[in-house]
Formats: structure tokens, C-alpha cells, sequence
């Protein structure tokens, strides 16, 4: 029995890795996803107050430990807290979404849909989440996705009511980026070690990186081939920068904008193009 | 192991499933996030044995691999693993000792964590080895610790308390 079972997992392992997300398995696990998605989005609904509440008490550890300018931070938290007023901090985070989208930030030739952040993956092996828009949605594998404060990752998996969005956090996600002020092009990657730390790489010793800067997306273009990622998206703003003697690049960090662990909605970014 | 028992066992993977995946992957303290739906397979295998805990770990991993879009199998090999080896313990030497469900969750949080990333480097995937093992492992065993016990009151209340041992049919007299 066990070890029928333990063929069965290798089989599903092989035959969904094999025939990737558009093979007959996927459509079996993308049916089953949107089966499943009632008691995800139900989950997350009941769910949400506890989760603002935990991030009340995290954020306000974490502010604690702290110096002085971020003590008015945490008094300004837990006055908010103590009112109660998770609805209007979910309503505020929409209108910036909503804000951004209409905004002159907003990348051209994009439409946007607006999803809710429904999952998030277990374990530390993966950084990505689960989003309630899909394939009927106009959703495909390799959109962009944004929040208000900057770029968030990449769609990977595409079924119909849902998504999986690997973030920029995650160990295989790189992306050109420039530094606005500087012209300066490197990729930003995940900072080895570290849960939410960015690296710009492959900045050229020569290039002027200084702390401080904004970092965005460099939306390059060759030929017929272009970047995934639509140029001028706010990444992070560049926190450290360093080089030694034997280094070919600079040693650019970057502190993301978006606080991946707060996400709780998204936009991603549709090629007008593609149409409906 | 009783047909109403088996559903709730089931009822409850299910829903540790959409909570792990809607709520407490979130739930992330000092760089790791619990893992109920580990904690809930063992602490269930260690109640009703290897047979059941495997199949209900191959459940939730099904479960939890579908809602978030994971490579199909995945999750199901490692908690039908965790399961089976989790009963294993429980038949054998555990049930007399009251440390069990601790001693069994903490060391399958640490094997599972190390067989996930080999499965996953197996398949090409691209993971952050020093993170996983030094900086969430530690954190996420932890909080896996603390959810054991209440747990198994939870798993005793709604599926009922240890299965019986079945009846011996023969006797072997040693003279």
C-alpha cells in the first residue's frame, strides 16, 4: 500500500515535470485548483484579520528592536491597532493600487488585472504566491506583476481562476534593472543568505552606483526580443555599495519596496496587445 | 481504523491543507513559517499508524501541491514519507513514551526540510540551500514543536485516541 502510493507521488512527479503546465497532468491540477479555489479564497477571506493581526504584532516586534525613527512607527501601528481599523488599511492599499494603475507610473502598453493574494507555498524552498486571477482572466505564464510600491515577480503557472507568481525574492528570478539616476545596468537577483535582501549585479566598476538610488526595471529591447519586464518599475533603492581589487563588478544591495511578506493584493501587467 | 474516523482524519488534512496554504506560510518568525500540515500528518500517524498516516499524507501533499500550482507529487511523496515512518515509530517503541509526538515531529521537520531539497534538486530546481537549512530550519522546527501538542489534543478530540493493537492470533511458547 505505502509503496504503491510512493510510486504513484514519483509517477505524478515525473509526468508533471516532464509535460510542464501544459501537459494532460496540468490540466488535471489546474481542474483541481479551480475546484479548490472556493475554500482557498474562503480560507484567505476569514483568515485575513488574523493575518493583520499578526503582522501588527511582527511588524511591531521587529520595529522595537529599532532606533528612535522607527519607535514612532511602531506608536503610530499600534494606534492603529487599538482602533481597529484593518478595512480601512485594506481599502488604502487598493486605492494605491488602483492609484498606481491610473497613474503616469504605469507602464505603457499594459493593462492591468487586479488579483487577490489567495496562497502562499509551504516551506522555504520557493518564494512565491498564489494570486485569484488565471487564464479567463488573461493571465499567462510570464507577466509581470506589480504592487503600488514596485515590481513583485513573474506569473509561472497559469490555471484558470489562479496563478502562481514566483517573487523577485525567489532563487531563480533575475531581472535587468538601471539605476535611474545614474544610467547604470546591472541584474537584480536574491542576496544569498537573506530572506528579503536584493543584489544589483554585474555593475561595471567604472559605473556610479551610490546609496540611496532608485532602482528600476531596464526594459531593454534587441531585435526582435525584449525584456519580460516592462522598463521604469520601481525595484528597491540601493542600501550598500562596495568593490575590492579582485572583483570584475561592483557589490550593489538593494532594499526591495514591497514588503513580500505583506502582499495582499496585486496587479498584473497584460500586454494590451495580447487582447482579451 | 473506523469509516467515520478515516473521514474526519481526512476532513482535517483538508483543511490544514487550505490553512498551511492560505494562512500559515505567512506566518514567517526569525526567517521560518510552521508547517501544519507536517505536524498534523505525523502527530496522525503517530495515533493511527503507518498505512493510514502515509495515505492521508499523500492526500494533504496532493491537496497542498494542486492549490499552489507545486510540481504534482512533490508534497505527496514527502508527508506519504513522513507519515509512514511517523506510524512506523508510533507501532513500534513510541506509545509508551509521552515525548513521542515531539521527538517524531521534530525529527521528521528536520528530514523532511533535507529530502524537499534534494527532490528539488533532483528536478533542476534552483534553491537556496543555505537558507532553507540555516537560517529557516532552525525557526520553522521551533514553531513546528510548539504546535505538536496542541495538535495531537486536537487530533484525540476529533479522530478519537490511539488505534487499539490488534489481538495477537497465536502464541509462541518459549520453554
Amino acid at each position: 500500500m505505502v509503496g504503491a502510493l510512493v510510486l504513484l507521488a514519483l509517477v505524478l512527479i515525473t509526468l508533471s515535470v516532464r509535460s510542464g503546465p501544459d501537459g494532460p497532468l496540468g490540466g488535471v491540477q489546474s481542474a483541481g485548483a479551480t475546484a479548490l479555489r472556493p475554500f482557498a479564497v474562503a480560507v484567505e477571506r476569514i483568515a485575513q484579520p488574523f493575518r493583520d493581526a499578526y503582522g501588527w504584532v511582527d511588524s511591531l516586534f521587529g520595529a522595537r528592536s529599532e532606533a528612535e525613527r522607527l519607535r514612532a512607527e511602531v506608536r503610530e501601528l499600534r494606534q492603529r491597532a487599538i482602533q481597529n481599523d484593518f478595512a480601512r488599511q485594506e481599502n488604502e492599499y487598493l486605492r494605491r493600487l488602483i492609484s498606481y494603475r491610473d497613474g503616469p507610473r504605469f507602464p505603457a502598453g499594459f493593462r492591468s488585472v487586479a488579483a487577490e493574494v489567495i496562497g502562499r507555498p509551504a516551506g522555504e524552498f520557493t518564494q512565491a504566491i498564489v494570486i485569484a486571477a488565471g487564464s479567463r482572466d488573461g493571465v499567462r505564464v510570464n507577466d509581470p506583476v506589480v504592487s503600488a510600491d514596485g515590481l513583485v515577480g513573474l506569473v509561472t503557472r497559469v490555471a484558470p481562476r489562479t496563478a502562481r507568481v514566483q517573487l523577485l525574492t525567489d532563487q531563480s528570478t533575475a531581472v535587468s534593472a538601471i539605476d535611474l539616476r545614474t544610467r547604470a545596468s546591472g541584474i537584480v537577483r536574491h542576496a544569498r543568505g537573506t530572506r528579503e535582501t536584493l543584489v544589483l549585479d554585474r555593475v561595471r566598476k567604472r559605473d556610479v552606483v551610490r546609496v540611496g538610488d532608485e532602482i528600476v526595471t531596464a526594459g531593454w529591447r534587441a531585435g526582435g526580443l525584449s525584456s519580460l519586464y516592462p522598463k521604469g518599475i520601481p525595484i528597491g533603492e540601493v542600501t550598500s555599495v562596495g568593490q575590492t581589487d579582485t572583483d570584475l563588478y561592483q557589490q550593489v544591495q538593494v532594499d526591495p519596496y514591497v514588503n513580500f511578506g505583506g502582499l495582499d493584493a496585486v496587479l498584473v501587467l497584460v500586454p494590451r496587445e495580447r487582447g482579451r | 481504523m473506523s469509516a467515520g474516523a478515516a473521514l474526519r482524519a481526512f476532513a482535517l488534512v483538508f483543511l490544514a491543507a487550505l490553512l498551511q496554504v492560505g494562512i500559515v506560510s505567512a506566518l514567517v518568525v526569525a526567517g521560518g513559517a510552521p508547517d501544519l500540515l507536517l505536524v498534523l500528518v505525523v502527530v496522525l500517524a503517530l495515533e493511527r499508524g503507518s498505512v493510514p498516516g502515509a495515505v492521508l499524507g499523500f492526500a494533504g501533499g496532493l491537496v497542498a501541491d494542486v492549490l499552489t500550482l507545486d510540481t504534482l507529487g512533490l508534497g505527496s511523496l514527502v508527508l506519504t514519507l513522513a507519515g509512514f515512518w511517523a506510524g512506523r515509530y508510533g507501532e513500534t517503541v513510541a506509545r509508551s513514551r509521552r515525548l513521542a509526538p515531539l521527538l517524531a515531529v521534530g525529527v521528521i521537520t528536520v528530514l523532511a526540510s533535507v529530502f524537499s531539497l534534494a527532490l528539488r534538486y533532483l528536478l533542476g530546481e534552483e534553491v537556496a540551500a543555505g537558507h532553507v537549512l540555516w537560517t529557516a530550519l532552525a525557526p520553522s522546527l521551533a514553531l513546528n514543536l510548539l504546535l505538536a501538542l496542541p495538535v495531537l489534543r486536537l487530533v484525540r478530540k476529533v479522530v478519537g485516541g490511539p488505534a487499539a493493537a490488534e489481538p495477537a492470533t497465536e502464541v509462541e511458547v518459549v520453554v
